[in-house]
């Protein structure tokens, strides 16, 4: 069959209707995309930035020693001097940015020390167990054991 | 010297800048670097000098939980879910494809005793191997997750869609979706601290040095040494993921 | 000593114990696969000129577009965020085989399946453009693009731009689906679905699903409009139905037996599963009531001579059937890759919900809906072609 020009006019709406979609997608995209996309990689830039943003809780050990050289020294003098303070101390970074104004809570304890020394088969055997109900005396434990340097 | 530095930095009075000193407490605490007591502060990090990783001896854990709870608060890690879990293996002489192995609640409120030693048995400490290969950040859809240039997996929870794609894509189970923000969540690594020169919450809290941060691009790292001299693995090395995560003295039958 | 957590046995890493994509991810491939299946039904006629299932040529087109429709609804509303959805097609992932789908379905969606249809359709959307009063009247001349030549001459190129189409379009309804087989068989964190299989199985799938569905949905409708059925046409579907059903179950098998044989790593596990929590939507639903069952039935029409009402009754329960398994096909899939840890040492417990975002009764409506935009479409461009003939 003898087709011309005009018999196949109507699909140039058609085309005109694709080429338009994908006119306002190219315009809609470079709308549309955040700023830093690409930067580095296919991401947001701005995404570092955001993950560093959040604040520290756990002030690090640095911080400690202006203030508690006394407990330190006896800290490093014992076995426990692999320890950083924040360990059993928990987040400091309050107290230490309030320049020692807002007080730590004391730490629980019993449960904090059998965290570490309660015996149990998987633990290394370099490490100090002790079964609670063989060796729990009704005291608690640091009235045997400093706990900055547990040695009795 | 140090009351000098003390005074200087309190007259400050901004924690952002005592962050930086950190830097230098906690390099003399693991030996890693000189008594620089000028270090920069935050704002001098730059990415291209840095690749984070770390090490984990195993023969070291205890299985306390510190590095669990220590997450948790420094990461508001909602309940329920873990950005690093410990685990426990017992594995009957030689039977390596059937270890019983158990994490209640990640292991962050310890594991209940077990007294007869006849399997052998251990803690595993785990959380993202911050792979450089990783699977999960390739299927991501928008580029919500990525390997960032100082390589460690982030997230974009401004950008995340959550749709769960990575969740599946992680061998090691490291990712879950916030309940509340509906966008997927990780470790991070504490990108927040290691850019600041202090180290993981985790490592912080950690009792006996069983795990440590590394940088593997900075020579003066004693992780060079580590991995020059000990036999270290990583978790599913068929994975082929590249993973960050160096575990000494690691048993076949952990998975 | 192992901790009990409701419905967890055994060992889960702490954060496995959830799953992460529910029934509307069964949904979704069950629904693309019905949309390349009934396409790949309309391109018999188109391609390889087979004339016995004219008939269902324009209705098996019209509902690929029905359920094409549909397909996102499910993944869009299982997003954490469905407003951010739009982020797929502003900075799609290269690397990520989710991210090629918004584009997968776009091609497919916009150029394959609307222009063909549009094609085919002009010369009666121009004469009811021109016959109809009102709001139809409207409604068809848009749909003109405003031409309102149908010479023969003009015919004619549509004629063969549809058939080059269909062309394009038969490997396009493959890739769609061959895609949604890639998304799951690339996952090598997952034992269970990371096989090169995966996307050939989810072809021969779909096409089973999409063969069915259609039968089902003409047989139904000649039903609903009390004309009679045209028996060469479902019988040449019927077979179609059954070659196609013998590969996708023989691949079915083959992947068994490879899994089987070879007993890796994860074989153990998902041993298991199949014969615990698995059994009854796997071994009974998909592979006997869904499978087994109506191979039989289809086997027999092929070797039987059975009287017409018998054929009927036999191909409207083999379709209903298959329809059936081939659901339980993905529910095995989405499901079943997610109830084993990754560890391979325990397994979880899938919460069917009913009235939630992801539950039951979105599922149901997703399901339904297509068959009512059929509905529409059927009204607005009737498929029918005792009707067009007159």
């Amino acid at each position: 069959m003898r087709v011309s020009f005009q018999d196949a006019k109507h699909l140039i709406s058609l085309v005109g209707l694709f080429a338009a979609a994908v006119g306002v997608f190219v315009i809609l995209r470079a709308a549309v995309v955040p700023a830093g996309f690409g930067k580095y990689g296919h991401y947001r830039a701005g995404a570092i930035d955001d993950n560093r943003a959040r604040a520290v809780k756990f002030a690090g050990q640095g911080e400690c020693v202006y203030c508690h050289d006394a407990q330190l020294q006896v800290r490093d003098s014992g076995r426990h001097k692999t320890i950083s303070c924040e360990a059993c101390h928990g987040p400091q970074a309050k107290h230490v940015a309030s320049d020692g104004k807002e007080k730590p809570a004391k730490p629980d304890v019993i449960p904090l020390c059998l965290n570490c020394h309660e015996k149990d088969a998987a633990k290394p055997a370099f490490l100090p167990q002790v079964v609670k109900a063989d060796h729990y005396t009704g005291t608690t434990c640091s009235d045997c054991h400093q706990p900055h340097n547990p040695k009795m | 010297m140090r009351k000098t530095r003390r005074e200087i930095l309190l007259s400050a009075g901004k924690y952002i800048l005592l962050t930086g000193t950190a830097a230098a407490g906690l390099e003399s605490l693991t030996g890693t670097a000189s008594a620089d007591t000028t270090t920069p502060a935050s704002d001098g990090y730059k990415m291209a000098d840095h690749w984070w990783g770390m090490t984990m001896e195993v023969d070291k854990c205890i299985g306390c939980g510190n590095c669990v709870r220590a997450c948790s608060k420094e990461n508001d890690v909602p309940e329920g879910f873990y950005r690093t879990w410990i685990e426990r293996y017992h594995v009957k002489e030689g039977d390596m494809e059937h270890p019983t192995v158990e994490s209640p609640d990640g292991g962050m409120h310890g594991f209940p005793p077990t007294s007869t030693p006849v399997d052998k048995s251990f803690f595993i400490p785990k959380l993202c191997n911050h792979c450089a290969d990783s699977p999960c950040t390739q299927v991501c859809p928008v580029g919500a997750t990525f390997v960032s240039p100082d390589g460690v997996v982030l997230v974009d929870q401004s950008y995340c869609l959550g749709c769960r794609y990575c969740v599946q894509a992680c061998p090691y189970g490291c990712r879950f979706i916030h309940p509340t923000k509906n966008v997927v969540e990780k470790c991070n690594l504490c990108y927040h601290r290691i850019t600041k020169g202090l180290t993981t919450a985790c490592c912080e809290a950690c009792p006996t040095g069983a795990r440590k941060l590394v940088d593997l691009k900075n020579p003066k790292d004693p992780v060079h040494d580590f991995l020059r001299h000990y036999k270290v693995q990583v978790l599913k090395p068929h994975m082929a993921t590249h993973a960050k995560v160096f575990y000494k003295d690691l048993d076949g039958s952990v998975r | 000593m192992v901790h009990a957590i409701p419905g967890v046995e055994g060992f889960m890493y702490p954060n496995e114990v959830e799953l992460q994509w529910g029934l509307l991810v069964v949904v979704y491939p069950y629904i693309t696969g019905l949309v390349a299946g009934a396409f790949i039904l309309a391109s018999l006629e188109r391609v390889f000129r087979v004339e016995a299932v004219k008939p269902t040529y324009r209705l098996a087109l019209l509902t690929a577009l029905a359920f094409l429709l549909v397909a996102p609804l499910p993944l869009q509303l299982h997003l954490g965020h469905p407003e951010r959805s739009l982020e797929m097609y502003l900075t799609p992932h290269k690397e990520s085989a989710m991210a090629m789908f918004g584009f997968v379905y776009l091609w497919y969606l916009m150029v394959v399946l609307l222009v063909e249809i549009w094609l085919d359709y002009r010369a009666d959307i121009v004469r009811r453009a021109q016959s109809e009063t009102g709001l139809l009247r409207i409604v068809y001349r848009v749909l003109t693009l405003g031409s309102m030549n149908i010479s023969p001459a003009s015919l004619h190129v549509d004629e063969r731009l549809g058939w080059i189409m269909t062309i394009v379009g038969i490997p396009s309804a493959f890739m769609l689906h061959g895609y949604v087989g890639f998304l799951f068989g690339s996952i090598k964190a997952n034992p269970w679905w990371s096989t090169p299989l995966m996307p050939i199985v989810f072809l021969f799938s779909a096409m089973v699903s999409g063969i069915a569905g259609v039968q089902g949905i003409y047989m139904f409708s000649m039903w609903v409009r009390k004309k009679t059925i045209d028996m060469r046409c479902v019988d040449t579907i019927g077979t179609y139905l059954f070659y196609a059903f013998i590969i996708d179950f023989s691949l079915e098998m083959l992947d068994l037996l490879h899994r089987t044989y070879e007993s890796s790593e994860s074989f153990a596990s998902l041993d298991f599963m199949v014969h615990t929590r698995l059994f009854t939507s796997q071994i009974v639903l998909q592979i006997i009531v869904g499978t087994l069952v109506p191979l039989a039935i289809l086997a027999a029409t092929q070797v039987l001579t059975l009287a017409e009402q018998t054929r009927k009754r036999m191909y409207a329960t083999a379709s209903v059937l298959t329809l059936i398994g081939i659901f339980f096909m993905r529910w095995n899939v989405v499901i079943g890759g997610q109830l084993f840890s990754k560890s391979f040492l325990g397994y979880t417990t899938y919460k069917l919900e009913f009235a939630t975002r992801e539950g039951l009764l979105t599922a149901g409506v997703l399901m339904i809906l297509p068959l009512f935009i059929l509905w529409g479409l059927v009204k607005l461009l009737p498929p029918w072609t005792e009707e067009t003939a007159s």
